[in-house]
C-alpha cells in the first residue's frame, strides 16, 4: 500500500490517490490534497467535504450528486464551480473518503 | 493511463422514447460530466420525448416486444409480449422501475436533464424530428440548447466518441 506525506501528516492512499485510513485524515491533509488537485479550500469547499464526512457516517458510502442536492442542499453548478472536473469524485479525495462507488 | 488515453469528450445519441430507451443516455452523459468528460446529447426520432417539456416525466417501460422482460422482477418468469400488451401492463412496469431507480437516487427525467445541464452538459434536438413532428421551441424544455441538423452534429462532435443508444 502507498504511502506519502502530506503537510507533515504521512497516510495511506491507494494506487488512485484514495484514502484509506480515514483516521489519518486532517485539514492540513484536506489542504494538501486539493492542492493537488489545484484546488485552494475556501469556506465553501468546507461545506461541501463537512457534507460528505456527515453523510458517510449516516450511510456509509459517499453521497452522489442527487444526494448532495436534495440532503446536502449543495447545487450541481456550484459543485462543478468548486470541484472542476470531476467534483464528486475530487471531493471525495480531499475528503479522505473512497473513490465514489455510484454511477449518478 | 496516461493522459492521452483518456476520452474527453462524447456524443451521445439518444434515438427511442421509451423509459429505458431514454435513461441509458441521460446516465452516461451524466456520468462523462462527473468524470470531467465533455459531453453532447443528441435528440432524435422518439428519444426526442427525453426534451419534450409535456411528455418527458410521462414516459414509460416497453412491456411488449421485450423477450429479456421478466416479472415481478428482474429473476422473475419472462413476459409473454401478449401479457404485456394488457391494459396498465406498460404503467406498472414503469412504476416499478422508477422505484427501483429512486432507491439509487437516479432522478426523473425532468430531473435529471436539470442536472446535466447544470453539469454543463449540452442537449440538442435533431432537425429532421423536429420538422418530421411538427415542434416547435416552446414544446422543448428550458435546458435544451438547440435544434441541429445532422451536419451541425457532425460538427459539435469534432474529437468525440459517439456513442448511439
Amino acid at each position: 500500500m502507498p504511502q506519502k506525506t502530506i503537510n507533515g501528516t504521512t497516510i495511506d492512499v491507494n494506487e488512485e490517490g484514495f484514502m484509506t485510513d480515514h483516521s489519518q485524515w486532517n485539514r492540513e491533509v484536506a489542504a494538501g490534497l486539493a492542492a493537488e488537485e489545484g484546488i485552494t479550500l475556501a469556506g465553501e469547499h468546507w461545506k461541501v467535504l463537512e457534507f460528505i464526512a456527515a453523510d458517510y457516517g449516516e450511510k456509509g458510502v459517499v453521497p452522489g450528486m442527487r444526494r448532495m442536492n436534495k440532503v446536502g442542499g449543495i447545487a450541481t453548478k456550484d459543485l462543478y464551480t468548486l470541484f472542476p472536473d470531476g467534483p464528486i469524485k475530487k471531493a471525495a479525495k480531499i475528503a479522505g473518503f473512497p473513490k465514489p462507488a455510484s454511477c449518478v | 493511463m496516461s493522459n492521452d488515453d483518456k476520452i474527453k469528450k462524447v456524443s451521445i445519441i439518444v434515438s427511442r422514447g421509451s423509459l429505458e430507451g431514454i435513461y441509458p443516455g441521460l446516465i452516461m452523459a451524466n456520468g462523462a460530466r462527473m468524470e470531467g468528460i465533455e459531453a453532447n446529447l443528441f435528440f432524435t426520432f422518439f428519444g426526442l420525448y427525453g426534451v419534450l417539456r409535456k411528455y418527458m416525466n410521462d414516459l414509460k417501460v416497453a412491456t411488449v416486444g421485450n423477450p429479456a422482460m421478466r416479472v415481478p422482477d428482474a429473476k422473475g418468469f419472462p413476459l409473454p409480449t401478449w401479457m404485456g400488451a394488457i391494459p396498465g401492463m406498460s404503467s406498472f412496469a414503469t412504476v416499478m422501475m422508477k422505484k427501483e431507480m429512486d432507491k439509487l437516487d437516479i432522478p426523473p427525467v425532468g430531473e435529471f436533464i436539470e442536472m446535466i445541464h447544470d453539469a454543463g452538459g449540452k442537449l440538442y434536438a435533431c432537425k429532421a424530428t423536429v420538422d418530421m413532428f411538427h415542434l416547435s421551441e416552446d414544446d422543448f424544455c428550458p435546458q435544451m440548447d438547440g435544434v441541429l441538423t445532422v451536419g451541425d452534429f457532425y460538427e459539435i462532435s469534432a474529437g468525440a466518441q459517439i456513442i448511439f443508444t
